[in-house]
């Protein structure tokens, strides 16, 4: 045991583990690929434990996700969410603030979304208004979801992973107070649906004009999502603010040393982390489902932790990770049994965080 | 009357509140050697999907519980290479190892959902004692796996509080160095104790579907793997007050059951959803108070928590 535990044998002094000072650079390209395709390796291990065949559930999903116009339009819809909760957490993570209350901050967004379109604003608003309020209300509502567990962190240290997690749990049942009780549809989990001027806009409604994107349903959330990512990644770049998170996230005391607000910045960034989660949810209530449902989002706002830290919480990276989990999700849908999609997710995010540490090691001859 | 419902209410607490109680004592013992496993949850589902397989399969539930045990250390002994050894970050590890867990026991257990029957632990009234009035309800007519949970509570403390190993395990925990210059072996006790959290999150997972509910449904913890992680936080690592935590958490859960009978329930059924938030809002006000404790008596986490021990490297 003692072996396996201490992976510098002292005995034998000639080679060395150690910490690799530089990492170089086609190195941190290539590795979250090699770990990819490491994580897809290990899940085929697995799948064949399950009695399925690893390469034809591989080769299934792939076609599913990427191989056709609506299989890319499919996996886009599942990438909208994705990319804006994992961005979300990714701001939190960046401060090692472990918000993992994406999923309810985003049933708290779509809630708020789904008062202004069915219930606060009259029923003719014009679309650009209504639209820009329910992102609006999205976004105010998953930013106080994560504010509770931000103020509790910054005001009286309350471990924010719990907090937040149980926060998830409570969103989801308000959710179902909502659709099951007042908003309810004749009972059903389900409200009515939203007038067509609260729908964000899809490749599909332009068919009238351009007949090759008719049964696309690609909407316009992904713009927002990716103009988001890109203005995420120039805040990071090139304000003090940006650099102020990370400092923080790097070394607290050091932080505070150099004059900057810890409590303020804790409930800041909790806030904004659930606001980006809450817009997930509008753009999935009004892009997609339009209407507020049970159960509407299949753990969008888990799956973007996963995005997140295998982007290494950087913005244009979330995008093309999210783009690779939402073919997951795309593929998984389709396969039986039900839950190797996540299964798969839990195995990349293992050997992601495992192999992370190993590739950042070498051996040396002492 | 009331005092038959009260009765009523804490006798199923303790039953349902057992599943609780083995997972955060288990990760009472994970926590204090340093090893933050938030993987929980993950355990306790694949341990109550093993668990209910091995004893529908076998028809022997006690293989059940020991099945559910090793599945939960085995899961264990991942996360103690990934963060002992690897010295990856912990909250990921036990992130992903929920995620494994979750996705895992649904794939596995996707044949035993439509199972309605399996063998169960029994149930075992205490000659005597359980004719107490009062007491003997709540306490002494219950499932086995009941009882040994009764046993754990003061097994753990004392271990813990009385014994050198224990001693051994709060100094890896509070200063691994000044362990290790003892000549505790911090890597070995690590993945020891970190094994221990694991077999104890297997047995709770057990206690759900061959006791507590007995049967498999997918994610069928809802959130009590979470629940045990933030009450030994509430406990303050200590085994007794995770017990009493854990016995009022299974009353709260049980409670919107029995409150869902009321006549303004019963008028207005979706109200009942409020009920199903109050285990998740108790946890959050129990880590408040918590938190609030610890601040007050600076008396918090094990000080080496959620940190690698590196040999060569100076500080704790």
């Amino acid at each position: 045991m003692s072996a396996v535990a201490t992976p510098r044998a002292t005995k034998s002094e000639r080679w060395r583990i150690e910490r690799a000072p530089t990492q170089p650079l086609w190195l941190t390209i290539l590795s979250p690929v090699i770990l990819v395709a490491l994580a897809l390796i290990v899940g085929a291990g697995l799948l064949s434990l399950t009695g399925s065949d690893p390469w034809l559930v591989y080769r299934r999903m792939a076609q599913l996700a990427f191989g056709s116009a609506y299989g890319w339009s499919d996996t886009t819809v599942k990438a909208t969410p994705l990319i804006l909760a994992g961005l979300g957490v990714s701001i939190a993570f960046r401060m090692r603030l472990w918000n993992i209350g994406a999923e309810g901050q985003l049933f708290l967004g779509a809630f708020m979304a789904t008062g202004v379109a069915l219930h606060w604003l009259p029923r003719d608003t014009p679309q650009p208004l209504m639209l820009l309020a329910m992102a609006a209300a999205g976004f105010v509502g998953g930013a106080l979801w994560g504010l509770i567990p931000g103020l509790l962190k910054a005001k009286l240290n309350v471990n924010e992973i719990i907090t937040t997690l149980m926060l998830n749990y409570v969103a989801i049942q308000w959710n179902n107070f909502f659709v099951y009780g007042p908003w309810s549809e004749r009972g059903f989990g389900l409200s009515p649906q939203f007038p067509r001027n609260a729908w964000l806009p899809r490749l599909t409604d332009f068919a009238a004009d351009f007949p090759f994107l008719r049964g696309l349903t690609a909407h316009f959330g992904i713009l927002i999502a990716v103009a988001l990512a890109v203005v995420l990644w120039v805040v990071w770049r090139s304000t003090r603010w940006g650099f102020e998170v990370s400092v923080v996230g790097d070394n607290p005391r050091a932080a505070r040393y150099a004059g900057i607000n810890l409590t303020r910045n804790i409930i800041l960034v909790m806030a904004l982390s659930g606001g980006l989660a809450g817009l997930a949810g509008m753009s999935e209530v009004s892009g997609v489902v339009h209407r507020l449902q049970e159960r509407f989002s299949p753990g969008y706002g888990f799956t973007a932790i996963i995005v997140a830290w295998l982007a290494k919480l950087n913005p244009l990276a979330i995008i093309l990770v999210s783009y690779l989990f939402a073919g997951l999700l795309v593929g998984g849908d389709a396969i039986q049994p039900a839950g190797i999609a996540q299964l798969l997710q839990g195995v990349i995010l293992f050997v992601v965080v495992s192999g992370d540490m190993i590739l950042r090691y070498r051996v040396r001859r002492v | 009357m009331e005092w038959v419902l009260l009765v009523n209410l804490l006798a199923s607490g303790v039953r349902s509140g057992t599943a609780i109680l083995f997972a955060s004592i288990g990760e009472i013992f994970a926590e204090r050697s340093g090893v933050l496993n938030l993987g929980v949850e993950g355990m306790m589902l694949m341990g109550a999907m093993t668990a209910f397989g091995v004893a529908h399969n076998t028809g022997n539930p006690w293989l059940g519980l020991l099945a559910a045990a090793g599945v939960g250390t085995v899961l264990a002994l991942l996360h103690a290479f990934v963060t002992v050894t690897l010295r990856a970050d912990q909250v990921v590890s036990g992130l992903a190892l929920t995620f494994v867990g979750s996705g895992l026991s649904a794939v596995l257990g996707a044949p035993l959902v439509e199972i309605r029957q399996a063998p169960r632990l029994p149930t075992y009234p205490i000659p005597l004692l359980a004719d107490l009035p009062v007491l003997g309800p709540i306490l002494f007519n219950h499932n086995v796996i009941v009882y040994l949970g009764f046993l754990l509570i003061p097994a753990a403390w004392f271990y813990i509080y009385r014994t050198r190993p224990g001693l051994e395990l709060r100094a890896v925990g509070e200063y691994p160095a000044a362990a290790d210059v003892q000549g505790i072996n911090v890597f070995a006790l690590r993945y020891a104790y970190v094994m221990v959290g694991g077999f104890l999150a297997g047995v709770g997972g057990a206690a759900l579907s061959l006791a507590i509910t007995p049967l498999w449904i997918e994610g069928m913890t809802s959130g009590q793997g979470w629940i045990a992680v933030g009450l030994v936080i509430f406990a303050r690592w200590n085994p007794v007050q995770a017990a009493v935590g854990s016995y009022l958490f299974g009353a709260i859960r049980r409670l919107p059951l029995d409150l869902q009978t009321l006549p303004l329930f019963l008028r207005n059924p979706a109200w009942g959803y409020f009920l199903n938030m109050l285990p998740y809002l108790f946890t959050v006000i129990v880590l408040v108070i918590g938190s609030r404790e610890a601040m007050r008596r600076r008396a918090g986490a094990p000080a080496a928590l959620g940190l690698p021990y590196v040999r060569e490297e100076r500080g704790a």
